[in-house]
């Protein structure tokens, strides 16, 4: 789609008269200012969002109290704000939600574009697109009391669990996953499709050998954009992992996420010692989406149409 | 062996599709069973005569009117700051901005929309800090508060969304019209904005649809379970979504949980609603425009 440039925008400029289009307060400079303006304050927004976690942030690392947030301990009546449990209870929880969707998003993606059969296609295709409009918090209401109990039967514990969080989480991000390999998928050259089915390959086989390789880079991205998906995420973990700050041995035990963990911490009230270490949690949750969105650009794949998934 | 796989993979297709059906349709049955019985006026006011209720003249403690008033007000105030600069910032980057300043903004727009919403959240709560340390002690979080953070989570769906649907446009509309004389604001507003208000106005659907879901922004920004109706805009509030979080882990009585249930209902019927329309309005807009718009 090409767009019109400033080049051909500018002739249009010189025909009008001068008094519509000259002096500092003509009406196609002012909406030009408000319309830039508009966007900048947008831009600032992330500025403001970035700033003021640098802020508070800050005094960690002008105070020297670097390392007691990086270790192992969280136990705040002592003194001790340590955030790597956290972290690596996110990283554990996201990696293993997107090991459970991605090859299910793979499997739809499947049937939608060769696998399935015609009339089945459509109504697939709208349920995925229905997902995303499902509340997070639905997910997690709904899996309190349908998955929670039936993990404390058969795994014992309190149910609220790794395991419980992760399912919940995967059905939570498999939609943007899906939707962007589908978009990757739509794009395949026609001609090579054309050859394809000229050569005689079913949708299966020209599916599997010619487009799916064809798409290495939507497939990245799905993945990618899934996990950071996952990561953002809050309810989700608040609401099914137990929250409690270790690092779990088990898919029964409890743990406690990043995003989780700056809810608890702000409402909990446990002082305001504790305020820098969440301040800290979420740089590096803002340093992780900048990289993946970075990451993404470099791939250049589509990113994500305004898809919802992060509550 | 190719040939094996090619069975096994259209196999696995079928089973993923089968399965993620069940588990929706699980969820589904269940949430209707368990959520059905309790739609009603007592749902909404509980114990409260429902015309008092509704006026606000005697309050509702057993019901979940508060919530939805709370909701409704946070829509209402994310919308009224979101949509005008998300819709303008979306223009001014389809139509006049700079290649440069495409990419600068578009990066910082990608950013803002992968960015998880706790940090909104977080950011609010940061501004409340600052303010009490400096020019108001006595800053609180609330409404207000709340309705901004929630503004800047759908800002990136507004702009992105109104900039897909202007570049969808095919561009001879954008041409003609300037090659007509038109200035690029009249271009803009008599043949590009008409044009293309469809698919803008399913963004700001969408957008509306997701503050009115959020969660964990509004967790760090004032919301509370038993406020009651707010009477200012720094007031604390009730909202739905965080209503049922709350009763998922603090329901005390069967009643209480049947709420939860009711209230769960009535946010996901909510949300389809809006999701639907946008969705629809999407569809008209992608037929008549543009056949290769993202959809089905």
């Amino acid at each position: 789609m090409t767009v019109p440039d400033d080049h051909s925008l500018n002739l249009a400029w010189r025909r009008r008269s001068p008094r519509q289009v000259e002096g500092p307060f003509c009406r196609e400079k002012v909406v030009r200012v408000m319309l830039a303006g508009a966007m900048l304050s947008a831009a600032l927004g992330v500025a403001a969002i970035l700033g003021f976690l640098a802020y508070f942030a800050w005094p960690l690392v002008a105070g020297g109290h670097l390392s007691q947030v990086f270790s192992w301990h969280w136990q705040p009546v002592r003194g001790q704000f340590g955030i790597l449990p956290m972290l690596a209870g996110s990283l554990l929880l996201t990696l293993s939600a997107v090991l459970a969707a991605y090859p299910l998003a793979m499997g739809l993606c499947g049937f939608v574009h060769g696998a399935g059969r015609g009339p089945w296609v459509r109504p697939v295709l709208a349920l995925i697109h229905f997902m995303t409009g499902i509340p997070t918090v639905v997910y997690g209401f709904v899996s309190v009391f349908v998955l929670v109990p039936r993990i404390r039967q058969w795994l014992g514990g309190t149910g609220y669990s790794w395991l419980a969080a992760s399912l919940t989480l995967s059905l939570l991000i498999l939609p943007t996953m899906v939707l962007l390999i589908h978009t990757q998928l739509r794009q395949t050259d026609s001609r090579v499709r054309l050859a394809a089915a000229a050569l005689g390959l079913t949708p299966v086989q020209e599916l599997l050998w010619v487009r799916l390789p064809q798409a290495s880079q939507g497939l990245w991205a799905a993945l990618i954009l899934g996990w950071s998906r996952a990561l953002g995420d809050t309810l989700i973990a608040l609401m099914l992992s137990g929250n409690a700050p270790q690092v779990p041995q088990a898919v029964a035990d409890s743990l406690r996420a990043l995003t989780a963990h700056i809810a608890l911490v702000v409402a909990t009230d446990v002082g305001s010692a504790a305020y820098h270490s969440i301040f800290a949690c979420g740089l590096i949750l803002f340093a992780i989406s900048a990289a993946v969105n970075l990451t993404l650009r470099r791939l250049q794949a589509p990113v994500a149409a305004p898809h919802h998934t992060h509550g | 062996m190719a040939e094996r796989l090619e069975r096994l993979f259209t196999g696995f297709a079928w089973s993923a599709v089968l399965g993620l059906g069940a588990v929706l349709a699980g969820l589904m049955i269940f949430l209707v069973q368990r959520g059905l019985p309790s739609l009603g006026t007592a749902l909404f006011f509980g114990s409260t005569p429902v015309a008092e209720g509704l006026m606000g003249r005697l309050p509702v403690w057993d019901g979940i009117w508060p919530a939805c008033v709370g909701t409704f007000l946070l829509v209402v105030l994310a919308s009224l700051i979101a949509i005008p600069l998300g819709v303008a910032g979306g223009v001014y980057l389809a139509v006049y901005a700079s290649r440069r300043e495409r990419r600068v903004y578009g990066f910082l727009v990608d950013l803002l929309a992968g960015m998880p919403s706790i940090l909104m959240g977080l950011f609010g709560f940061a501004l409340i800090l600052l303010l009490r340390k400096t020019l108001l002690p006595s800053a609180n979080t609330g409404l207000l508060l709340a309705a901004g953070c929630l503004s800047l989570l759908v800002l990136p769906y507004l702009i992105m969304t109104t900039q897909t649907a202007l570049l969808g446009l095919p561009s001879a509309l954008h041409l003609t019209g300037l090659s007509l004389g038109l200035t690029p604001w009249q271009n803009l507003s008599r043949v590009l904005l008409p044009a293309a208000g469809r698919g803008i106005m399913s963004g700001v659907i969408l957008a509306v649809g997701r503050a009115a879901e959020d969660t964990a922004v509004i967790l760090l920004t004032g919301v509370v379970a038993n406020a009651g109706l707010p009477h200012s805009w720094t007031d604390r509030f009730e909202a739905l979504p965080f209503t049922i979080y709350y009763l998922a882990a603090e329901h005390r009585s069967a009643a209480e949980l049947d709420r939860g249930f009711g209230t769960a209902l009535v946010l996901l019927g909510l949300t389809a609603l809006l999701f639907l329309w946008a969705y629809g309005l999407q569809r008209t807009f992608a037929r008549r425009w543009d056949r290769r718009v993202n959809l089905p």
